[in-house]
């Protein structure tokens, strides 16, 4: 059924269908509407038999999410940003148990300097961190992908990460189809893990591994991840069959067949580069396409090399870089891409929730640098605070 | 193992450990230390809970030496179910698994989390007054041998006054951790009010299970934190533990109390009361106190502190009233 509601909003009702029977929440922008959202509907009965736990902090919200899915229940939780490097030693830890946890990261910027605003620094934070990942493009999209998250995560083993624009979505209102009850629980069967806290059958858990096993225990976990490539696109296939309309899956193309330039981004920011690509594309020619990361971890490389391949230039946008080297995705994309002919730009934009207006976007496009570029830069700042070095400088 | 230590074999009042059906929960064969006051007490204190819960037990480990010494892939000590997620995470894990249990209206498995001293009154006291605030159902035991033993005898804030310590060498005027008293945590965690709160010691078995015993079936949060001599961070021969820790009781040095919402309840009075001295002289760890450096001032300083707790936990019987 079609609401008007806020992103999170429609986040928690979504992860209220999902049944989970414990959620820990933990107070930081943007996230915080989603799990005030599913508070309430614990409280007034709208979601029940669900634990419902006000944490002391991060580590506390993710260390709850880990016990209580070890002890065999679906478990959820919310952050952002330096709530994510708060709770980082028990996200590793969650990985390496396989316990399929379902956490919404609502993407904010990282501090210092401190800013609450949208980008994905917070995400690229934990793209080693063994989560699958996957970025919303719209609040439709978010919603979808947190029904899928819990099969996904849950097939695979492996907990998951849907990462969602803070602000632009978690508090964009806007029209949203809320599947009902019963189709998600046709599509979501009850969770029934195969190992966890049992008297009856007791088991240690998180034992030490000494250096002849760790290795293997690692690859192991990279090959899940490689399985959950092919999870993650039958469980879209199953989502769409179900609820007719497509979300999810590993990428998406639009326009990419005959273009010149392909665009490729994560998350809400593809909205307004999909529109600038239509106009430009009215004057010229098809010559832009673009290309959606949903799923980050895993990587489809080989999708995403297959789509490429045919195009004369890639521009890589994306909302956040590594400091002291660059793009992070731009470089997966490149890695993806090695040997092809296929000259891969980066585009830095964004950051803070700096504004990336279509106007900004045309003129990168229509003239790509070789290099990197930081869209919207105030280079008068720059200059102003920049003192290069002078030999004195090193001693 | 004497029979005095087992909690007298054949006497009437005999201790799980002493019992022929005694539980095992934590299987021989592990790695720890000869001697090592740790696994004592998480063997009498886990088969207690297990007793106490007709084996409906779980139990969360904090990363430390008891976790390392009997949990190393592909060998486990433990015949419950175990499990290790961090260092400072345990009590949130355990919260974790007892609201689990809730949901699942299986409360009648009962969940211990457990951890070392740095484990718990360092890095994962915020996590563990987060269950104690919430009152989870979660009993959390502190094995407190007063310093990081398994990355090798680093101070921690259970440490006592002047001790030796990898952190705290005597050097010259420098007498050793001379921070402060230490962290009290048992009033701490009295502090939230939590349902039950004690304090026990390997030095007493009998007096140890029971409080186990009593507090696993208490719903809501309780902390019990149990003495355990540590012969290679405190510097004492391998079979001195047990008398270590009894020396401790009567020193005043570790008093044994409960406490329920807040309010001390009961406390075990000493027997036969020691100068700390008595205490202190048998561990290397305060030998920088005597010999030729000798420091009356020092131990002084130790010797106020056990007099203080004996009369704030009426240590002293009838005669303290």
């Amino acid at each position: 059924m079609l609401y008007q509601l806020e992103g999170s909003q429609a986040l928690a009702r979504a992860i209220a269908l999902c049944r989970p029977k414990v959620v820990c929440a933990y107070p930081i922008t943007p996230q915080t509407h989603i799990v005030e959202g599913l508070g309430e509907l614990v409280h007034s009965g709208q979601l029940q038999d669900c634990e419902y736990l006000n944490v002391e902090s991060e580590m506390g919200a993710i260390s709850v999410a880990i016990g209580s899915q070890a002890a065999g229940v679906r478990s959820y939780t919310a952050t952002s940003s330096q709530g994510l490097l708060y709770m980082m030693e028990a996200v590793y830890n969650a990985s390496g148990l396989e316990l399929p946890i379902v956490m919404t990261l609502g993407n904010r910027a990282i501090g210092s300097p401190i800013n609450i605003w949208n980008d994905h620094a917070d995400a690229m934070s934990a793209r080693d961190a063994g989560w699958l990942m996957m970025f919303a493009e719209s609040n439709q999209e978010a919603v979808d992908l947190h029904i899928q998250a819990f099969k996904i995560a849950e097939t695979v083993k492996c907990p998951i990460m849907i990462c969602v624009d803070g602000f632009i979505l978690t508090h964009a209102y806007e029209q949203v189809d809320i599947p009902e009850q019963g189709e998600v629980d046709e599509f979501l069967p009850e969770y029934s893990p195969h190992i966890f806290m049992d008297p009856k059958r007791p088991l240690a858990i998180g034992a030490m591994v000494s250096p002849t096993d760790f290795m293997e225990v690692r690859y192991l976990s990279h090959l899940r991840q490689k399985n959950a490539l092919k999870v993650i696109d039958q469980v879209s296939l199953e989502f769409s069959a179900k609820f007719k309309r497509n979300s999810g899956g590993l990428i998406r193309q639009y326009n990419v067949e005959n273009a010149e330039t392909v665009i490729v981004a994560m998350g809400s920011v593809l909205g307004t580069i999909k529109d600038t690509v239509d106009e430009l594309n009215m004057t010229k020619d098809g010559q832009f396409g673009v290309l959606s990361i949903i799923s980050y971890r895993p990587f489809p490389k080989q999708e995403i090399r297959d789509i490429l391949k045919g195009a004369k230039r890639v521009i890589v946008l994306e909302k956040a870089f590594a400091l002291g080297r660059g793009g992070i995705l731009a470089e997966e994309v490149e890695m993806a891409l090695k040997g092809e002919n296929v000259g891969v730009s980066s585009v830095i934009a964004g950051l803070g929730g700096k504004i990336i207006t279509k106007e900004m976007l045309k003129e990168c496009f229509l003239n790509p640098m070789e290099n990197e570029c930081f869209l919207g830069l105030n280079q008068e700042v720059v200059n102003r605070e920049y003192r290069p070095l002078v030999n004195n400088d090193v001693q | 193992m004497s029979s005095l230590t087992m909690g007298g074999r054949f006497g009437k009042n005999t201790t799980v450990q002493s019992a022929y059906d005694r539980p095992n929960t934590l299987t021989s064969g592990h790695r720890a230390c000869q001697g090592c006051g740790e696994a004592l007490a998480a063997r009498s204190a886990v088969d207690a809970a297990y007793r106490a819960t007709h084996g409906n037990v779980a139990v969360v480990n904090a990363t430390g030496c008891l976790e390392v010494f009997s949990c190393v892939f592909p060998e486990n000590s433990w015949n419950i179910p175990w499990m290790h997620s961090l260092f400072g995470n345990a009590a949130a894990v355990a919260s974790g698994v007892a609201a689990a249990y809730k949901v699942q209206r299986r409360e009648n498995i009962r969940v211990i989390a457990q951890g070392g001293d740095g484990g718990t009154t360092d890095i994962g006291m915020g996590c563990l007054s987060g269950m104690f605030d919430r009152n989870d159902d979660v009993l959390y035991i502190c094995y407190d041998n007063q310093a990081y033993m398994n990355t090798g005898v680093q101070r921690s804030s259970a440490t006592p006054s002047l001790a030796r310590t990898a952190t705290t060498l005597p050097d010259g005027e420098y007498r050793g951790n001379e921070v402060h008293t230490g962290k009290n945590v048992p009033e701490i965690a009295m502090a939230h009010g939590i349902p039950y709160v004690a304090t026990a010691s390997i030095g007493d078995l009998h007096d140890l299970e029971t409080k186990v015993a009593k507090a696993i079936n208490i719903r809501g949060a309780k902390y019990i934190q149990i003495h355990c001599p540590c012969p290679l961070g405190w510097g004492f021969p391998t079979g001195e533990t047990i008398r270590l820790a009894k020396l401790a009781i009567k020193s005043g040095l570790y008093p044994l109390f409960e406490a329920e919402h807040g309010e001390l309840v009961g406390s075990t009075p000493i027997e036969e009361k020691i100068p700390v001295e008595d205490y202190l002289r048998v561990q290397k760890r305060f030998a920088h106190l005597f010999g030729k450096k000798a420091n009356p001032d020092a131990i002084g300083v130790l010797q106020n502190l056990a007099n203080k707790n004996i009369k704030k936990y009426r240590l002293g019987g009838m005669s303290d009233e």
